[in-house]
């Protein structure tokens, strides 16, 4: 039996019977509910998104950061990190002082 | 539409549908209205996308079930091909008619279905019916095949298919089954001309191959 003329022969019958083009009621109504919900939901999506793209930049940030403080720390070796904050802060307050006086 | 087809794909637009020859002259307005259509849900109004859903989900229903058999999965590749069109529309240049640029989008979701849904070939054959394949050897024994042969030979033609691998199953229904040139194919796919014309020729033998195996193990 010749295979090639059986596949031939298989393929132009079926060629016969093309598949059904009917659509399910209202299927339209679904896709367009899908869109409109997936529309509403973009503001929120989108937020979200964005809030886990900045995680990890956020994350990185705060340990080099850290890093940073923790080695000024032990460089200099004598103030503390509280001690230096709260130079800073006061700073303003210290030279109003010294104006007054 | 093949005849469209092939002159968008040479860059020329038809002037006359031959398709819908017989039908209501209204071409030249539904093109120009898909163009307004899609300019309108660009700009923002979603509700214009419903009538274009209307208009060709017939086609991409019909070109789904050439891929899937369960009418659920028929309808979620349906509703991704729309769900794709529409996240997809600020690509759409307007250089060919819409239909072929969604047919394409269909043809690519139905490619990405099968490969999702690949059949593991250790169940083939097991699940084939006797009446198919006493068909099958009827057939082989006939001149030419009868016109009432046509719905169980697409019943074995997907039974076939479903053991080919993605790519071939592909290949041979926009070749064989739905009668499209190469270049058609090639347009369709995304693949070269040379690349169709590989994929036909290792299709044809893997389904040969099928077959084969499936007639030996009717005459054990």
């Amino acid at each position: 039996m010749k295979l090639d003329e059986l596949q031939s022969k298989l393929l132009a019958a079926a060629r016969g019977a093309p598949p059904s083009d009917a659509v399910p009621y209202a299927f339209e109504k679904r896709i367009m509910a899908r869109l409109t919900a997936r529309a509403r939901l973009d503001p929120v999506s989108f937020w979200n998104r964005m809030l886990w793209r900045a995680a990890v930049p956020c994350l990185l940030v705060m340990l080099s950061v850290s890093l940073w403080s923790f080695l000024a720390q032990s460089e200099k070796g004598g103030a503390s990190l509280g001690t230096e904050l709260e130079d800073a802060v006061f700073a303003p307050a210290y030279a109003a002082i010294e104006d007054t006086w | 539409m093949p005849l469209n087809l092939a002159l968008a794909v040479a860059g020329l637009r038809p002037k006359i549908d031959v398709n819908a020859i017989g039908q209501t002259p209204s071409q030249p307005e539904v093109e120009s209205s898909d163009a307004e259509l899609i300019e309108a849900v660009r700009s923002g109004n979603v509700s214009s996308f419903e009538p274009l859903i209307r208009k060709y989900q017939p086609r991409v229903f019909a070109t789904a079930r050439r891929y899937a058999r369960r009418e659920g999965e028929v309808e979620d590749i349906v509703q991704e091909v729309f769900l794709k069109a529409f996240q997809k529309l600020h690509t759409f240049r307007g250089q060919a008619p819409f239909e072929h640029w969604l047919m394409r989008l269909a043809v690519r979701t139905c490619f990405d279905f099968l490969r999702a849904h690949r059949r593991r070939p250790e169940i083939s054959f097991s699940d084939y019916s006797e009446p198919e394949t006493d068909w099958l050897q009827q057939l082989a024994s006939r001149d030419a095949p009868f016109p009432d042969d046509a719905a169980m030979a697409r019943e074995v033609v997907q039974r076939v298919f479903e053991k080919l691998s993605p790519r071939s199953r592909l290949v041979l229904t926009l070749l064989e089954l739905e009668d499209r040139t190469v270049k058609e194919v090639a347009e369709l796919t995304g693949w070269s001309v040379s690349l169709v014309k590989v994929q036909a020729f290792r299709a044809r033998a893997e389904m040969r191959k099928c077959l084969e195996q499936m007639l030996r193990r009717r005459e054990l």
